[in-house]
């Protein structure tokens, strides 16, 4: 019969408090990197020149449509020979352009949820288009585009569990790597579920607050 | 040739098969007061959207003090700057209280100080009866307001020409007078307006000319006072009869 011993945990938790902390900063890195990626791309998905627009729905048809775990192992195996971009960078890389289709089409819906009218009226008023996104559209759709963001980032820190297959030490490698050495698979996969968890969960109720107090403003 | 401010030339306009705008050709002079009348889905906001811009024209020209809206080459924001216009449903910035909304073109498009507009604004926003709504945001405004706010917005380009498409039409009934009288007033200070109304006897009262328009075609344009005793078409008789009379 199998006796839990939870003595693995705590004998290595400075080791699953670096993984922790590697995954968050690989998550965080990434939704940096994708908010640019996702605004622009978004940007041009609404633009009025049919080019521009193409290029940037075929952008999110793509990276949506690649598995990220391929998308990952292509980036390390493929352009990383020629890049020289390492385990660390291709990860980031990898995350940040799979996660900018989808913030590009969170920009994308929370521009298209603000009235036709909006932009007319400040037209009519003489604005340029640039002028009339900058000063009416967009101050607009971040309130909106904001909560659907936080998910993302949520979401984000779950796949990057996935950098571990292109040997990044994050929190699912560092358990892997124990498991393989000390076989307490039960305590140390049930230990890294909680972690995940614990992230994601405090994340999501940080957003809950502060979703509450812009909406009393 | 400089007191006509828009002219309209053999204006034909289509939506796929459906023929929106036929062959409209007139003039609207300066300080003239011009309302655009008829029956749903005659043209009448197609009409008065291809004046700014905001709808294209497929054959014709329009002239707005000279200068061609609907060519390439025209700086159609430059245009802009000197036509004001206020929609049916207001469509104010609701991220921005009341005096912001009306000081954000005076000061990125006009380029003028912001303490100089911010003045001005305030002097239009009391004219409109809004003196203590500055800091209001446009959810906490009833629409007669938020109209009055939009007029507001309009003037504080110091347009030669304001648009107004149904500016009463998404009003309530006891809403409407005091966006007519806001209308009134600009009349009286001489500005030119084309205004789309189905508000027969405010028509009557301030235009100079009544447009008369159904499906795409402008069949008359007279002064008021003829248009509303003896108009010149029988489509106007019937027309007349139908909304005077119910």
């Amino acid at each position: 019969m199998y006796t839990t011993d939870w003595s693995v945990i705590v004998d290595n938790f400075p080791m699953f408090m670096k993984g922790a902390y590697l995954t968050l900063k690989i998550s965080f890195l990434a939704l940096v990197l994708s908010i640019p990626i996702g605004a622009a791309v978004g940007l041009c998905r609404v633009s009025r020149n049919r080019i521009v627009s193409f290029f940037a729905a075929c952008y999110v048809e793509f990276f949506r449509g690649v598995p990220l775990l391929v998308l990952l192992m292509w980036i390390f195996f493929v352009l990383g020979r020629f890049l020289r971009l390492g385990s660390y960078w291709s990860a980031i890389t990898g995350l940040a352009i799979f996660s900018g289709a989808f913030v590009a089409e969170i920009v994308r819906a929370g521009i298209q949820a603000i009235p036709k009218g909006q932009m007319e009226a400040a037209r009519a008023s003489g604005m340029t288009y640039g002028q009339a996104m900058r000063l009416v559209v967009l101050p607009q759709a971040v309130r909106k585009v904001l909560p659907p963001l936080a998910s993302q980032f949520i979401i984000l820190i779950k796949d990057s569990s996935l950098v571990s297959v292109i040997s990044v030490v994050d929190l699912t490698l560092i358990g892997k790597n124990l498991v393989a050495t000390t076989f307490r698979s039960i305590e140390i996969f049930s230990f890294i579920a909680v972690l995940y968890f614990c992230m994601t969960f405090s994340l999501s109720k940080f957003i809950a607050f502060f979703e509450r107090r812009t909406i009393r403003e | 040739m400089n007191n006509i401010t828009f002219s309209i030339k053999n204006v034909s306009k289509r939506f796929g098969t459906l023929q929106v705008l036929k062959d409209v050709t007139f003039d609207i002079p300066k300080s003239k007061v011009f309302a655009i009348i008829g029956p749903s889905g005659a043209g009448k906001s197609t009409l008065v959207r291809t004046l700014n811009g905001l709808e294209g024209i497929d054959e014709g020209e329009i002239l707005f003090e000279g200068i061609s809206v609907h060519q390439k080459k025209t700086d159609i924001n430059k245009l802009r700057m000197n036509i004001g216009f206020v929609s049916q449903s207001f469509n104010l910035y609701p991220h921005l209280n009341v005096l912001s909304n009306v000081t954000l073109a005076p000061i990125h498009v006009r380029r003028i100080p912001e303490k100089e507009v911010e003045e001005s604004a305030r002097k239009i926003l009391a004219s409109l009866g809004l003196a203590d709504k500055e800091q209001a945001y446009p959810s906490q405004l009833s629409g007669g307001q938020q109209q009055r706010v939009a007029i507001a917005r309009a003037m504080a380009m110091e347009p030669h020409v304001i648009l107004f498409d149904e500016p009463t039409s998404a009003l309530d009934p006891e809403l409407i007078k005091e966006v007519l009288d806001a209308i009134r007033q600009l009349a009286r200070i001489g500005m030119t307006m084309v205004v789309v109304t189905h508000e027969m006897n405010f028509a009557r009262e301030i235009c100079d000319q009544i447009v008369f328009m159904d499906h795409g075609v402008v069949l008359e344009i007279t002064p008021p006072k003829e248009f509303f005793s003896k108009p010149k078409t029988p489509r106007a008789k019937e027309f007349l009869s139908k909304i005077l009379h119910h």
